[in-house]
């Protein structure tokens, strides 16, 4: 064997250098993990005894927690928390990109407003936002447009009334969910203006310099090059992103929003005093939904790694010729 | 468009005002300065070769050409126009980003790393200006690139992304990309430099081609063989300013300057 060091290692690729007789395979007896089939024993016995306790225990109420599973009232829930999500997410993606470009713009008070924005909303917790708009109406008890500070200087100037066009209760400009979207979407975007800023830095800055030389402006520069391309850097943190908001649509019945789906799986334990088993109803919901998002976004990480990478990209062309 | 910079690169003598003309250019950053100075005329339909050693500033003239780098002194007009700046009773006023765009449009260019658009195809890195700022029919768009690419003999790759293509083939696009806005003036920042050895005549080829039919040119370059053969001016730089300039054969055969003469004996 050590007389032929160089020759046998090449050997197995299909590809081996001519004038040599065909390669013969390596025949030799593999590692033995022991560990490994110790390790699988305990964990069987593990299952076993884990899924014995899911049948046996009477506390898990199966019967129970799949009539209530499926109940109206739990089903309306989980309309309201992907409805909830969607649309933060969406007005989250939106107020992310548009905060990005801000950030990275050249107008020192939209770099500074971009900043503060990020910054308020990133360090403080959703939750606290939520209680925070769901009592707005402390604040202003109706919504009025008109001249700002006018009931200062309006008066210096002989008139009695103030400058007041429109006015709108702040109790049905504001309802639960309106409050719920609100803080969920402006959280979101704070954290999706981070991830969008990180995806166009990514570009190579060659790609802005062509688009500029063929004359293009930069809206056009943006819409057309940079943010296509920043699309493979920013769609897989969006989707972690995006389970997490789903998962902190629980958290919206602070405001109080009662029509979410965690909030209506514990109103039924309470009332009927049997809370487990709408525990274990809530984690199967969080589980179901979030595989869906999971499926989804494997999809979407694939199309876009399709027409970004050479080796794919090559792939995808001759499907589609 | 050929047509035009044809006719006006032999109209000779009275009337012939120079596509490019720069007047005392300073560049700094920073502290840094990279020109210090710079004066040049490029005449419509000529070729300028720009050489010198690296960080002797060419690149960084080229970019001024087209504002990819405000002047910090001096002038430079491009075809009679002030680029990146509008002069009114004495005063200089900088031009909007949208207006600046506009001036662009009558320059191409063509960089060293190509920077062709990854995400579309060969076909869609040639529509995209022409269909999207010069809001130009896309059928009619779109069989001026395939005329294009048929120049560049590049035909066939229409549909394939530019990753799929060789270095010297991207170029190629990259070449064709830039006519395809119909320019008047072509800037290429050393479009050879990043190729193979044995992909680099391809490219030369289509540049030559292009000269033939009386494009205006400005090319920075290492390749002394391009410059003398179809180099109708050859300027040498070095650490920012013009230390000589004129006919390439003339310069290349007998450079007058010390500094010239040091640099060309190690290059050629």
């Amino acid at each position: 064997m050590s007389t032929t060091p160089d020759d046998p290692r090449p050997a197995p690729d299909p590809g081996a250098p001519a004038g040599q007789s065909p390669p013969e395979p390596v025949k030799a007896i593999p590692v033995r993990h022991p560990g490994r089939w110790v390790a699988a024993a305990v964990l069987v016995v593990l299952c076993a005894m884990f899924v014995h306790m899911l049948i046996t225990n009477a506390a898990f109420d199966w019967p129970f927690l799949f009539e209530q599973m499926f109940s109206s009232q739990v089903l309306i829930g989980v309309r309201t928390t992907v409805i909830l999500a969607a649309v933060s997410m969406a007005i989250g993606v939106a107020i992310g990109i548009f905060v990005a470009v801000m950030r990275l713009s050249d107008n020192p008070i939209l770099v500074t407003v971009a900043w503060v924005y990020t910054w308020f909303f990133r360090a403080v917790p959703r939750i606290v936002l939520c209680v925070l708009f769901g009592n707005v109406a402390i604040l202003y008890q109706t919504l009025e447009f008109g001249i700002p500070f006018d009931n200062y200087w309006l008066p210096l100037l002989g008139f009695e009334d103030g400058a007041r066009f429109y006015s709108v209760p702040m109790e049905t400009l504001l309802s639960p969910f309106v409050a719920a979207v609100i803080a969920l979407s402006l959280s979101q975007g704070a954290y999706m203006a981070e991830i969008v800023r990180a995806g166009l830095l990514s570009v190579d800055k060659g790609q802005t310099e062509a688009a500029q030389a063929l004359g293009m402006n930069r809206g056009l520069v943006l819409r057309r090059i940079t943010l296509p391309q920043a699309l493979r850097v920013i769609i897989p943190p969006t989707g972690n992103e995006a389970t997490a908001i789903m998962k902190d649509t629980s958290l919206v019945s602070a405001i109080p929003l009662t029509t979410e789906l965690f909030f209506q799986l514990q109103q039924i334990g309470a009332r009927t005093f049997n809370l487990f088993p709408m525990l274990v109803a809530a984690c199967l919901w969080y589980l179901a939904i979030t595989s869906l998002m999971m499926v989804g976004q494997y999809y979407l990480e694939h199309a876009f790694n399709r027409s970004n990478r050479s080796a794919a990209s090559v792939r995808g062309v001759g499907q589609r010729a | 468009m050929t047509q035009n910079t044809a006719e006006a690169g032999t109209a000779t003598g009275l009337g012939d005002d120079p596509m490019v003309v720069a007047e005392n250019v300073h560049k700094h950053f920073g502290r840094l300065e990279v020109l210090r100075g710079i004066d040049m005329e490029v005449h419509r339909g000529d070729v300028c070769c720009v050489v010198g050693p690296s960080g002797s500033g060419k690149s960084t003239f080229l970019r001024c050409i087209n504002h990819l780098e405000k002047i910090s002194a001096g002038r430079l007009w491009v075809d009679g126009q002030l680029m990146g700046y509008r002069q009114r009773a004495g005063k200089l006023y900088e031009l909007h980003d949208a207006q600046v765009a506009r001036q662009r449009r009558g320059i191409g260019m063509v960089f060293q790393n190509f920077n062709l658009f990854p995400h579309m195809t060969v076909l869609g890195n040639l529509l995209e200006a022409p269909v999207r700022v010069n809001h130009r029919p896309r059928s009619e768009a779109r069989k001026e690139a395939l005329d294009l690419l048929d120049r560049v003999g590049l035909a066939d790759k229409a549909g394939e992304y530019p990753r799929q293509l060789s270095g010297g083939q991207q170029q190629r696009v990259a070449i064709a990309r830039a006519l395809a806005m119909r320019p008047g003036l072509m800037l290429f920042d050393e479009p050879t430099s990043a190729l193979d050895p044995e992909l680099v005549g391809e490219v030369l080829d289509v540049m030559k081609g292009l000269a033939e039919e009386g494009m205006t040119m400005v090319v920075v370059t290492h390749e002394m063989g391009f410059a003398r053969e179809v180099g109708d001016k050859l300027v040498f730089m070095d650490e920012g300013i013009v230390v000589e300039s004129g006919e390439p054969r003339r310069v290349l055969a007998d450079p007058q300057h010390d500094r010239t003469r040091s640099f060309l004996s190690k290059v050629l």
